[in-house]
Order: structure tokens, then sequence, then C-alpha cells
């Protein structure tokens, strides 16, 4: 049995659902994201799990145990939230050790405890500061350390890196997940940034109106969306309009040219949308890459490193990225090109 | 543009002169006493009146527990309100402020009618019911001060996120407010603190209808009867609300932690 167990949860505010038959279940050590725009209802799951909302109907198990009736205090659940939520009144150690306090453990076991988180985030010098004296990046370090310290079942992190910098979070992120790998606890991470959730998690859930549209590793998220949602909001999408020629064998033509996918094809129209992603793109011919497709160069971005290509393609705009090279200076803008692609890579979306 | 300042200095020299003269006339002549010479002979007198000393440390008491009492109420309240009512605001909020426009004549009057000694609930029969009753009726005259207070010092905290993260951390509500949400609006209450102090040290009206020994009857009774001893009682008075206003301001500039966002 799954360590955390959500099933199908609902949650309504009024008319609104805004969270539709939710099920989910996290094994002890995982980390999984829900991955979502913002009002999918992404942390408001979260604050299920949390207790600080209550569902209109469905369950959540932790180690077996219901915790759905459950207040939020009972339930021995870290939660790191956006806005850092440090107290400002207490200093950083005492911070980390409220948690500690309230359970009544001994001043001893509080300071050794406090102590040890503190070197875990990095942090052992600043246990005096008060919270106004630490950088937003600091702050959020000792928010999780706090959580931690009193050994949560399981760890919640609410957009913990949306009100950081750049470099600080994508710093910060490597950190969380090596803790929490180190720690090994059981963790939800709830995000609006693909890039943040791609990187971090064992499983992706991506959410969309409620729903959980996909739940799956990054890799598969990314390479095998199975809606166009989730397509669309993981990574850059191309989409290329095609007739359909025979839904059974899976012929269709792009702007004339016949495309063989060879497989079944979903629905019974007459025209759908193909889907491929930047890179499984090339500019002119590749090997294994044998449907070619005839276009004109729309826009060209050098970006340093990369080059990102538009090309029109019947109307269709398809985006590539080629490498850099210096002896090559890149295509001009108005001139023919052929893109190529392999039948394969070609994805057919579910509405 | 010369003009002008010199008309602004002369609004400020003219408001200072009101302010001041009286005040400084009052004090000289509660240094004449003696005859011929200029003493302190009316505050060693009023200082060492018994009856000074009883009825200060009574009003004393009186403000310290009704600050106590205003703080019980006011946090909570003021607290539950932002996190879990804020549509009634504006009602709690005009309820606070009735007492500034309710005399406190109204309010005695009431409190006598209701609990005399002939009523269901006759509290002004015991010293200790009418205690009670004073107790009540300052709570309440230091409604709107201490409520705005700590409502404007829980403005500065999110309260909401602050709540969640000590319930997450296992904290109940008790614990939450005492440990989370009072410390962070200490600064504020003690302000509040303060006014309150001011007002209940110079009350009359409760005092004198419901017939207790406070300062403000004594200082009442001292200046039907005496000459020199009232302006002392005066400057003392004023000297107590103005040291109030200094440790507010003190202690907002002191408070370690509050340096955030002021």
């Amino acid at each position: 049995m799954a360590f955390l167990e959500l099933e199908h949860l609902e949650k309504s505010f009024g008319a609104t659902r805004v969270v539709k038959d939710f099920q989910l279940s996290v094994e002890k050590g995982e980390f999984v994201s829900f991955l979502g725009p913002s009002g999918c209802g992404k942390t408001t799951v979260l604050r299920m799990v949390a207790g600080f909302e209550t569902p209109t109907s469905g369950a959540i198990r932790i180690d077996g145990q219901e915790v759905t009736g459950l207040r939020p205090n009972q339930r021995n659940i870290g939660m790191v939230f956006q806005a850092y939520a440090l107290f400002p009144n207490l200093t950083v150690a005492q911070n980390v050790g409220f948690g500690l306090r309230i359970k009544g453990q001994s001043r001893n076991d509080i300071d050794r405890r406090v102590t040890e988180m503190l070197t875990l985030i990095g942090l052992p010098e600043l246990g005096d500061r008060y919270p106004f004296q630490l950088s937003g990046g600091q702050q959020q370090r000792v928010a999780l350390a706090r959580a931690l310290a009193p050994r949560p079942r399981v760890l919640l992190l609410d957009e913990p890196l949306s009100a950081l910098d750049a470099k600080i979070r994508v710093s910060l992120r490597d950190e969380i997940r090596s803790i929490q790998r180190e720690l090994g606890i059981t963790t939800i991470f709830v995000t609006h940034d693909q890039e943040e959730a791609l990187s971090i998690s064992d499983r992706i859930v991506v959410m969309h109106q409620g729903v959980a549209d996909q739940v799956g590793t990054p890799f598969e998220i990314y390479n095998r969306p199975t809606t166009r949602f989730v397509a669309q909001f993981v990574g850059t999408l191309n989409l290329l309009d095609a007739t359909v020629l025979n839904a059974a064998t899976g012929q269709v033509s792009v702007g004339g040219t016949p495309v063989a996918l060879n497989r079944a094809l979903p629905g019974g129209g007459t025209s759908l949308s193909l889907a491929l992603r930047p890179e499984v793109v090339s500019l002119g011919r590749h090997e294994g890459r044998n449907l070619i497709l005839s276009g004109r160069i729309a826009e060209v971005h050098f970006l340093g490193s990369v080059i990102r290509v538009k090309v029109d393609v019947a109307g269709n705009m398809i985006s590539l990225d080629t490498f850099n090279r210096p002896d090559l200076p890149p295509p001009a803008v108005g001139s023919a090109a052929e893109i190529s692609v392999s039948e394969r890579d070609l994805l057919v979306l579910a509405e | 543009m010369m003009g002008r300042r010199f008309w602004s200095w002369l609004a400020v020299f003219g408001s200072f002169l009101y302010f001041f003269l009286p005040l400084l006339g009052m004090f000289m002549f509660s240094l004449r006493m003696k005859r011929g010479e200029l003493s302190f002979e009316a505050y060693r007198v009023v200082l060492t009146d018994p009856q000074f000393q009883t009825t200060f440390l009574y009003s004393m008491v009186l403000a310290l527990i009704t600050i106590v009492f205003g703080t019980l109420i006011s946090v909570p309240t003021a607290y539950w309100v932002r996190l879990k009512l804020p549509k009634l605001r504006p009602v709690i909020e005009f309820i606070t402020l009735l007492p500034l426009v309710i005399p406190p004549i109204v309010i005695v009057f009431g409190y006598i009618r209701l609990y005399n000694t002939s009523s269901v609930l006759p509290l002004t029969g015991s010293w200790l019911g009418t205690n009670l009753l004073v107790l009540f009726g300052y709570t309440i005259l230091s409604l709107p001060y201490m409520y705005r207070a700590v409502d404007t010092g829980l403005r500065a905290i999110d309260v909401g996120t602050l709540t969640e993260a000590a319930q997450s951390l296992g904290a109940g509500w008790v614990t939450i407010l005492a440990r989370v949400i009072l410390p962070n609006v200490l600064v504020s209450v003690l302000s509040g603190a303060f006014l309150t102090f001011a007002i209940v040290i110079g009350e009359y009206v409760f005092a004198a209808l419901l017939n207790l020994n406070t300062f403000g009857p004594y200082m009442f009774w001292m200046g039907g009867n005496r000459a020199y001893e009232p302006s002392a009682l005066a400057v003392i008075a004023f000297a107590i609300t103005w040291a109030c206003m200094g440790l507010i301001q003190l202690v907002s500039r002191f408070s370690k932690f509050s340096q955030v966002k002021r």
C-alpha cells in the first residue's frame, strides 16, 4: 500500500468545483510535483493534505491512517510556504525549534536538533539572527529546516521558490532535492514552473481545471503527453494541422505531403493536430528523420549557444532549435528551407 | 514666502502659549504654598497624604487589570475577525467605537439600573461585584484604543500564513495566540495599554457613581477643599500621562524585531 493516498478527493467552494475526483498514491520517500497554471486546484489539494481545507468528499490516508478528519496540528506534516512565514518575533534557532517546543521536548534535544537542521541547510552560524536580517533565500531555507525539524511524515512545499530571484531559485531547488533524498522524506511540491517540476521530481501530476490530467515521470510527461493541455503546458510545442486519410491505419496528409503514422487515430474527424517538440525537428535532411517538409524561414533568434528558428510550413509555424556553429552563419529570414522529422516523434493528442 | 513663514510661526507660537501658559501658571501656583518663597511643599503634602497613596494605588491596580482584560478580549477578537470573519470587520469596528459616542454616565447609569441590589444579578451589593462592574466599564472605555491598536498591529503581519505555519508545526489555538500572535502585536498592545492606563487613572464618572475611592474622586475632592494641592496633583497627573506617552515611544523604538517594515 502506498504511503500517502488521496482517494476521490473533491472540493467545491460554493457552486465551483475546484478539485474533481483527484486520485494519487505516493510511495514513501517519493518526490511528487503538482504542476499547473494558477487556479488549477493544485494548491487546494496540497492544503487539503495539510488540513487547511476540508475535502467536500474523498479520503486522505498517510501510512494507512485516515487523516481526513484530523486538524492540521494533529497531522504531523511539515509545510513550507511561498511567503516563508517565519515567526518575526523569534530568532532563526527559535523558529527551527518551534515545532519541537510544542512537542514538549527537552531543551538539550531541541538544541541538538536545531544545530543539526541548521547545518543541513548550510546556515549553522545564523541561529541568533532574526528573520528580517536574512535574505529571501536564507529565510526559505530556515523555513525548510523549521518544517523538517519535528520529523514530519510528509513534507509539503507550496511554491517555495516563487518569491526568489532566478539564480537562488535554481540553487535552492537543487538543495531541496538533495536534502529530500538525504532524509528520504515523502514530499509534495506545488509549482507552476514546468522547468522546476521537470528537474526536481520523481513524478509529476499535471493539473488542469481541478483534474489530474496526467501523472508520470518527468520523462513520460515531457515525451509522451497524453492530453493537449499537458503537451502545451509542459515545454514548447509545435502544432501541425493534418488531414486524415485513413484513421484505422494512421494515414494523414500535412500540407499535401502524405504521412504514415502507423497507429490508429482517435476520434472520427477528418482533420487533427499533430504535435512535435522543437528538438525532434532538424533543419535540412537528416538520417533517420525521413519525413521531409518544405517551408520558408520566418524568424531567426540568436540566443548564444542555441539558435531558435521558426519555419512556416503550409501555414503552420514550426519552431526548432539548432546549436550555434561559429563557421556557419544562421539561415536568412525569407529563404526556403526543408525540415526533417521522424514519424514516430509526431504526437497525436486527445482533446 | 517670508510673510507666510511669519504667520506659520505666529500660529505655532500662539498655540504654544495657549497650551503651556495655563500649565505654567498652574505649576507656578503649586510652588507657592509657603508664603514668600518657591517650594515643593504642596507636592510633599500630596505625596505623603495616605489618601493619595491608597487611591492612586487602587486606580493603578484597576488600570492594570483593565489592561489585562482588554488584551484578553481585543487580541483574540481582532485576530479571529482578521482570520475567519473579515466581512464582520466593519461591524466589530463600529461596536468598538461605540464607547466614544455613548457617554460614560449613560453606561454607568445602565449598570446601576441593571445590577442594583434588587436586580437578578446584584453586583452593586458587594465589594467584589462593584469592582467587577467598574472593571467592565473601564474595559469598555478603553476598547476603542485597545482594539484599534491591536488591529493595526495585526495588519503588519501575515496573520493567515503565520497561523497555518504554526498549525502545521503542531500548535493549537492557545499556543498560536500566546507565542505567535501576541508577541508580534505586543508593541501595539502596549501603546493601547498606556492609553488605557491614562484613561483609568483620571476616570471620575464610573468611580463616583459606583462610590469607589479611586484617584479621580480624590482629585475632585482635593479641588473642592484645598488651594495649592490640587495644582500639584494636576501637575503630577500630567507627568504620569506624559510618561506613558514617552513609554509608548520608547517601547516601539526599542523592540528588537520590529525594525522590519517601520
